[in-house]
């Protein structure tokens, strides 16, 4: 079992570069094209060129979205990794956060000094609607004949939550409110901006409890980071960000054999990677979160799972003010997945991206008024299942 | 990222998407046929019986429906096939306005995760794993779920008749409440 | 640096159809072969398990849904990778060497059969701008277009091809895992039908239904479940162009394969031909000229020599240096992403029969392999006892 400290791990390694494009509810630019921009900033930040770059590895979530089948071997070029020891990895909606997780094993194993690491998804070419493509993520004898549509299971698991914590839907809606507000400091955002309660409430019911507003949009975009090891990391900048600990999980695959009010799969996986970081105290340590937000709720059902709040306990401290950008532990300041968008995997690694920005105090107008020292970014997908985290360092 | 500047990409509205020449369409030809396999086969055979069945870890004592053949908690395959009753109680409830590509229903569609009562288990509330069905829920109204008056209820399944049974899942019409 | 090595390995099916098993029974079946050999508790004792997949050969958007439960990976670390095994068999050997993981299950399935419409779904790995529109009639096109590219270059002809089609054929006669094979003779070859010139039915390795769990250990790890290691002395894996920039690729060569066997070599600390340090190959002939080609890329011997020594049995299972002696992809069909892991599974089987018979100095093996049309990925793997 997986349990120890990272004293264990040979190689530290940091991120020393991040790169993003907007995202939108379509882009001119083709999937390559689009990882291309996103990689090539990365590199720049950095100041570096492909050429210093070791390994590269992929992430995308459904190849259907792109509606291009082995999608890694698509985006290859696009990617930066022609030539180069190249994988894509993925877990659903988890697959964002995990990219860096799978570069940090690239470097850690000490295999490769420096590691491009670059998440894509363009949602827009399924037609009619990319909610099409979600049919297919069913189990295809048990659950696609009943014709399911993706917003049930994040209804069911809201539906379940409200019940079990006592919460209504009033207070979930100020998440909502909280990230599209946080979002407009991002200079990427989609769905950013000033919104109330009310909009929220009002806004088209899709599958009671879940709302128009309550949802992320669709999305296309791009997102890229950079990661070296200690010494490349020390000879490329003087604030290199540290990966302290990596954690993922995938629960079981039949999610309505288990209680949805709280998230296990986050849980566990968060405990992996607090353990590899030394965290015991992940309440008090940790000094602000991005956890996945696709939903309104998923964000306080994520912060309970991370631990960053007891079970149950996450809406009160969400109407105390405790998870805004000026408060005791800021949660999505860089707008999240329903103020930034939502590009799949590349959103989660923007949530990587920002604890990169937040950690250097480049977050500029995002940037959260305390110090911080330490922040999580937690991703989640498939059916109820999967939980990846990353947390870092400065 | 400090300072506001403008991030790359090229943000296409629908109206200038239309206007683009030279797009592509592909219909995808990709049809499966998939293998139930043994577990699966069995019960969906069970249902064209009007039959909930089981199956049972014979390690931790897990009752598994839908069933597997192999208990992912222990790693063992599984034993002896158990019948249910069928009665369970609803574990949550949404109501549905859209269909599968997101068009509005015009008649609202109510689906839950029902926990069947099953052997192996407490059955009781706070219980994290149950045997239990994705499924649609019928004699309730949208109130019912709004209000939470359907959580806990106790359902049994409402099965089609035996001449139209097919061995799928919609073998099982939708769950209903069991009158009291 | 922590060593790894392959532990233990379990299979399934290698049949043109397994109809009574789910993909997820098949994958349970390999898991369970491959722990109870080495008495491994995958839910106590394995610290990641990584899955290779792809969401079209599924039929399932987001198909590591079903990864964990058929390999005991339920909340435990359990990822997927959109790759051949061999790839997987690279993470792992990562993770492993990060020195935080001791144990990891690697595993990857193929169920064909279920696939009513295979060009479709082949088809959807082409560029949808500029290559589907063209529609093209058979998915082996692109192979077509390398084996004519090859033996243009090389000045050989098909004969050399159905040598290659003959020696794997009857090579995996006894193998219990080539269901293709059969006694074909060279005649055969040359008389069939053409599908893609120059490639006949029998140039093109058919499908098959299969799965493959292997359990990657670090040293002290592996030394502690068995006392017959076989150690992952190299491994390397390259892509070199995407599968949207295909016009601009060179046809008759594979650079990809040349770097993976470079990258497996430098990890290993092992230079010159590959037949001075190993005792045989399992090497990518899923396409009759792929073998000759590989052959060239990992340098042991340019098209006409590996011809010449083709001739004369060089290459046989009891020649001097057996190349895919289990048969090949040519018996035991293409199982998608098990199809490199196959080669890696067939090598470290051998090697831990010849065991003792093993030349001193040679015994390794090497394993070169292809992810397939459309890609240009391939990747290499050298396995020591």
């Amino acid at each position: 079992m997986v349990s120890r400290p990272n004293l264990h791990v040979k190689d530290r390694v940091a991120v020393v570069g991040a790169g993003i494009t907007l995202f939108r509810r379509r882009m001119l630019e083709t999937p390559r094209e689009l990882a291309w921009e996103a990689s090539k900033m990365a590199l720049e930040s950095a100041g570096l060129t492909l050429r210093d770059i070791d390994c590269v590895v992929i992430g995308s979530a459904p190849d259907a979205f792109d509606g291009v089948h082995m999608k890694g071997e698509y985006l290859a070029d696009g990617a930066g990794g022609l030539m180069k020891p190249t994988v894509r990895v993925y877990v659903g909606g988890g697959t964002g956060v995990f990219v860096p997780i799978a570069a940090w094993w690239h470097v850690a194993s000490g295999l490769c000094r420096t590691v491009l690491a670059v998440a894509e998804e363009k949602m827009s070419p399924a037609r009619p609607h990319p909610q099409g493509v979600f049919a297919y993520i069913w189990d295809p004898i048990l659950e696609r004949p009943l014709g399911p549509n993706l917003i049930w299971i994040f209804a069911l698991e809201m539906r379940r939550y409200m019940h079990k914590c006592r919460v209504d839907k009033e207070t979930i809606a100020k998440v909502s409110v909280k990230n599209k507000r946080n979002a407009m400091g991002h200079p990427a955002a989609q769905a950013a901006g000033e919104i109330t309660v009310e909009d929220v409430l009002n806004s088209e019911v899709l599958v009671w409890p879940v709302q128009r507003l309550d949802i992320s949009p669709v999305s296309d975009g791009a997102a890229a980071l950079v990661l070296a090891s200690e010494n490349e990391a020390r000879r490329i900048t003087d604030s290199p960000v540290w990966i302290e600990g990596v954690g993922w999980t995938l629960d079981n695959t039949h999610w309505y054999n288990r209680e949805l009010a709280y998230p296990r799969y986050v849980n566990y996986a968060a405990r992996m990677a607090y353990r590899m970081a030394g965290i015991e105290r992940p309440w008090r340590e940790i000094d602000f979160a991005e956890p996945y937000d696709p939903f309104d709720y998923k964000e306080l059902h994520h912060i309970e799972g991370l631990m960053l709040a007891r079970p149950c306990e996450a809406p009160k401290l969400l109407e105390e003010g405790w998870f805004d950008r000026s408060g005791e532990l800021p949660t999505s300041p860089s707008g999240g997945l329903l103020g930034v968008g939502n590009p799949i995997a590349a959103a989660g690694l923007m949530k990587a991206a920002e604890l990169f920005w937040q950690l250097r105090y480049e977050a500029g107008p995002r940037q959260v008024k305390k110090p911080v020292h330490k922040g999580v970014a937690q991703a989640w997908g498939d059916l109820m299942q999967a939980g990846t985290v990353v947390v870092m360092g400065n | 990222m400090s300072e506001e500047k403008s991030l790359p990409g090229t943000y296409l509205r629908e109206r200038d998407l239309q206007s683009l020449p030279g797009i592509v369409e592909h219909r995808p030809d990709v049809k499966y046929l998939y293998s139930a396999g043994q577990a699966q086969s069995m019960f969906l055979r069970g249902l064209k019986d009007g039959r909930i069945l089981g199956v049972r870890c014979m390690r931790c004592g897990r009752v598994y429906v839908p069933p597997r053949s192999y208990c992912e908690y222990c790693f063992a395959p599984t034993g002896d096939w158990v019948e249910l009753s069928g009665e369970g109680e609803v574990h949550t409830a949404v109501v549905s306005y859209i269909s599968t590509f997101r068009e509005r229903l015009e008649k609202p569609e109510i689906v839950a995760v029902v926990k069947l009562y099953a052997p192996g288990y407490t059955n009781k509330d706070d219980e994290y794993e149950f045997a239990g069905m994705f499924h649609k829920l019928c004699g309730v109204g949208e109130d019912d779920v709004i209000n939470g008056r359907v959580i806990g209820m106790r359902v049994k399944p409402r099965w089609r008749p035996p001449e139209e049974r097919i061995g799928s899942v919609t073998d099982i019409e939708c769950f209903e409440p069991v009158q009291s | 640096m922590t060593r790894a090595a392959i532990v233990s390995a379990g299979w399934y099916g290698f049949k043109p159809e397994v109809g009574d098993l789910s993909f997820r029974e098949m994958m349970f079946e390999a898991a369970l072969r491959a722990y109870a050999k080495v008495g491994v508790d995958p839910r106590k004792d394995v610290d990641a398990f990584i899955s290779c997949q792809e969401d079209y050969w599924e039929g399932i958007a987001i198909t590591d849904e079903f990864a964990p439960e058929p390999v005991g990976g339920v909340l435990r670390p359990t990822l997927t990778v959109t790759g051949d095994l061999i790839q997987c068999l690279g993470q792992a050997v990562m993770l492993v060497r990060t020195g935080y993981f001791d144990l990891v299950s690697i595993e990857a399935h193929a169920k064909p059969s279920d696939i009513l419409t295979l060009k479709g779904v082949m088809d959807m790995a082409l560029d949808p701008i500029y290559l589907r529109p063209l529609s093209p009639p058979n998915p082996h096109f692109l192979a077509g277009i390398m084996a004519s590219s090859f033996l243009a270059r090389t000045g050989l002809g098909r004969e050399a091809l159905a040598l290659v089609v003959s020696k794997n054929k009857n090579a995996g006669l006894d193998n219990p895992r080539a269901s293709h094979a059969s006694p074909v003779t060279v005649g055969d070859v040359i008389s069939a039908d053409t599908v893609v010139d120059p490639l006949t039915r029998y140039d093109i390795a058919p499908f098959s239904d299969a799965a493959i769990v292997m359990l990657v250990g670090g040293e002290e790890a592996a030394r502690k479940v068995t006392d017959t290691p076989v150690w992952i002395e190299g491994i390397g894996w390259a892509t070199e162009s995407g599968t949207g920039s295909l016009a601009y690729h060179s046809w008759d060569s594979m650079p990809s394969m040349k770097m993976a066997v470079e990258m497996a070599k430098g990890m290993a600390g092992l230079s010159g031909r590959p037949q001075s340090f190993a005792s045989f190959a399992e090497v990518e002939d899923r396409y009759s000229f792929m073998e000759l080609l590989a052959l060239e890329e990992a340098g042991v011997a340019d098209p006409i020599e590996g011809f010449r020594m083709l001739e004369a049995g060089d290459f046989d299972p009891n020649g001097f240096f057996p190349v895919n002696p289990s048969g090949g992809s040519l018996a035991a069909g293409v199982s998608f992403e098990v199809t490199g892991g196959f080669r890696v599974l067939e090598a470290y089987e051998r090697l831990l029969a010849l065991g003792g018979d093993l030349e001193p100095g040679l015994e390794r093996a090497l394993v070169v392999s292809w992810r397939g049309p459309p890609t240009r990925t391939s990747m290499s793997v050298i396995l020591g006892v």
